[in-house]
């Protein structure tokens, strides 16, 4: 419309057409990309169903392990739910601590930097802490777990210590110190938006700071803190390298400080480079699990920020 | 009243009794460092007695501080600040604890890896033709240490840019299209769902998807049979980039989100199309943080070792043909030299090289994030001038 009213010599709209054009490649352009991740996510979940259909579907003699699929891959679940649950419980408490010491008790001027730390932390590549952990922490950790043995060995999980301290705790140990920096970080993130008024009312209160951490930024931040552990369980779940190098794998077993376990990422990244045929379907349909598994955790986390957001004072 | 408070400072009496009287029933300043230097000492006298361990003296001293520390103030201060001292003390231990792991690896990379990264021909020879030969002459012998990671480093360079190359666009122009051409429907809400999706997939089912999905191209394109040509550099460089594209739609989402609407505004006020807007006005206003995110990106995909061990396989020698051939890159040569050491009776010298190639990979990361971080800091539009 525009255009009829400017005279067909100005400048304006002799670059019209060119211009239109770039405007309508440049919009569709834009749009195909994001279309593009559409289907890449759409060929993804299609390609792991269908892969995987044959393992899921054969008899437990056409399967190499002897087992329907759903044998086989009970004990790889439950030994990455163990793991990652394991990892949580330790990291949870330290995680929220560190991000309360660099919101409200570090010293101003080093708590900028104490976050540069922990960001550093999260930026170690994941094979790094498999090998501290292979050659340096398991080892380290095998007198507390003949200790644990000696004298906690009545329960089930404290049973026949392992050679080599290469076991599923020391592979959670090392998985907390991975999740760590994400729980932290994204702690820290909710803990300064807590609103300044709530917290100095609290403290013109008479409170201590710990009475006013719990009276004004807990209640505050308690969403955020939950989606928080559902990254950190996202992303413990799907951890690979650290575990493959620390476990030194085994069956099933209730005992955390010996031989034993085994997770699924670590499985399929021992087994898949020489896998073919109906074991490479079986490993992929590892992988399908894992990845709805991941997923659940992860749009549960999304779900409780979502609510988060709509709910709180902060924006 | 105006007297009183002229008069109340200046005497001694008045400033002594307003400083007893505001402290009193508080510990002294020194109570803190008196209980640590106490429950040190204490763990020491104990752990003497009953065997020493350096480990056993920090835990047992920490726990004495956390009960004395904690009695005294409670005893003085009264309960609540009892509490407010154990807490306080619990979250100060949070981040020592912390940072034990930190401290940990970063002086077991530089101290054992240092070493091995200096030594000549480290990086500059690959492990091609190294066989257990030679480790088990470097290790009864005295030899030195053969082999390097020439290869694992090209490896490294060529799958982390290919999967720049093909991650960057795609997650640029997915990001202007969410910015700047979506208006909230439901595809573009679909698409932040999506990417929220991508960011949380496993990077060992990333791998499998990308060497699936060759292995099904090749199968295909050869009637059945995929003859094992799947497993090449580019195929890594798929897994990686289904990892990456997510990073980098965050990332430029964020920063593009930041332009000033006025900006926008001013430029087609000027009668300026839209897609010159966004080339002009935006992406430069917005370059930096852009930048910055793909570099942080660059640094998260570089690490990874699952996709490639499942993708890429393992090499001994250069390749820099993205598209045939295995190919090794730098964290599962690590990966690697751990688990099936060269001489699997003398492994010393393989764990020596990873090491070293952990030192390497540290390096490389670390050096990303700084550049990120100057990037951010040097290039960020002036806001000044207003």
């Amino acid at each position: 419309m525009s255009e009829a009213t400017v005279t067909p010599s100005s400048g304006l709209s002799s670059g019209g057409v060119a211009g239109r054009f770039g405007d309508r490649f440049f919009a569709g352009l834009t749009l195909a990309a994001g279309i593009l991740i559409f289907v890449v996510l759409a060929v993804v979940s299609l390609f792991l169903i269908i892969e995987s259909l044959p393992a899921i579907t054969a008899s437990p003699d056409q399967l190499s392990t002897g087992t329907s699929f759903w044998r086989y891959v009970g004990p790889l679940v439950v030994g990455t739910l163990i793991t990652s649950f394991i990892a949580l419980l330790v990291a949870t408490p330290i995680a929220v601590g560190v991000a309360l010491f660099i919101s409200h008790y570090a010293p101003v001027r080093i708590s900028k930097g104490v976050g540069y730390v922990i960001d550093l932390l999260a930026a170690i590549p994941s094979v790094i802490f498999g090998a501290w952990g292979f050659t340096l922490f398991g080892p380290a950790l095998m007198p507390g777990y003949k200790w644990l043995n000696e004298n906690l060995g009545f329960i089930p999980i404290f049973g026949e210590p392992s050679a080599t301290g290469r076991t599923l705790l020391t592979a959670s140990l090392v998985l907390a110190v991975m999740i760590l920096p994400i729980i932290t970080s994204q702690c820290r993130e909710i803990f300064v938006q807590t609103p300044n008024l709530h917290q100095e009312a609290a403290l013109a209160l008479g409170t201590t700071k710990w009475d006013m951490i719990r009276a004004a930024v807990f209640p505050f931040a308690r969403n955020g803190i939950v989606s928080a552990i559902m990254l950190g369980l996202g992303r413990a779940l799907g951890e690979t390298m650290a575990v493959t190098l620390v476990l030194s794998r085994g069956q099933l077993t209730a005992n955390l400080i010996g031989v034993g376990n085994n997770t699924i990422p670590a499985e399929i990244a021992l087994n898949f480079p020489e896998a073919f045929g109906m074991r490479q379907s079986e490993l992929i349909a590892a992988g399908l699990v894992l990845f709805v598994i991941t997923l659940l955790v992860n749009m549960l986390a999304r779900w409780v920020v979502s609510r988060y957001s709509e709910f709180s004072g902060a924006n | 009243m105006s007297t009183a408070t002229e008069v109340e400072p200046s005497t001694p009496q008045g400033g002594r009794v307003l400083k007893n009287s505001l402290t009193a029933g508080q510990l002294p300043s020194w109570a803190r460092w008196a209980s640590i230097g106490g429950s040190l000492v204490l763990s020491a006298i104990i752990l003497l007695i009953a065997g020493w361990s350096w480990a056993g003296w920090i835990v047992l001293a920490a726990v004495l501080y956390l009960i004395s520390y904690t009695v005294w103030t409670y005893v003085v201060e009264g309960a609540r600040h009892g509490q407010d001292a154990l807490w306080s003390s619990l979250v100060w231990l949070a981040f020592l604890v912390a940072l034990v792991p930190l401290v940990s690896i970063i002086w077991t990379v530089i101290s054992v890896g240092g070493p091995t990264l200096v030594h000549p021909g480290f990086l500059t020879s690959s492990m091609d033709g190294i066989t257990g030969v030679q480790d088990r002459a470097t290790m009864n012998e005295g030899a030195p240490l053969a082999g390097g990671i020439v290869h694992a480093l090209v490896g490294s360079l060529m799958i982390t840019l290919m999967a720049t190359i093909i991650s960057v666009p795609i997650g640029l122009l997915t990001s202007i299209w969410l910015v700047e051409y979506a208006h909230g429907g439901w595809f573009s809400r679909t698409i932040v769902f999506l990417v929220d999706v991508m960011t949380g997939i496993p990077s060992i089912v990333a791998g499998l998807f990308a060497a699936g999905i060759m292995m099904t191209f090749f199968e295909w394109g050869n009637g059945g049979v995929s003859g094992g040509q799947q497993i090449m550099g580019f195929t890594a460089a798929l897994a990686l980039s289904v990892l990456m594209i997510p990073v980098v739609v965050r990332a430029t989402e964020e920063m593009l989100r930041v332009v000033p609407n006025e900006l926008r505004e001013a430029s087609y006020a000027l009668g300026i199309r839209k897609w010159r807007t966004i080339f002009r006005v935006v992406i430069p206003t917005a370059i930096s943080g852009i930048t910055s995110g793909v570099t942080l990106a660059i640094a998260r995909v570089v690490g990874e070792t699952a996709p490639i061990l499942v993708t890429a396989g393992v090499a001994s020698s250069v390749n820099w043909n993205l598209f045939n051939g295995w190919m090794m890159t730098l964290p599962v040569y690590i990966y690697r030299q751990l688990m099936e050491p060269t001489a699997p009776a003398s492994p010393d010298p393989s764990t020596a090289r990873a090491w070293g190639a952990a030192l390497m990979l540290i390096i490389v990361v670390m050096l990303l994030n700084l550049l990120a971080r100057l990037i951010a800091a040097r290039f960020s539009p002036k806001t000044s001038g207003r």
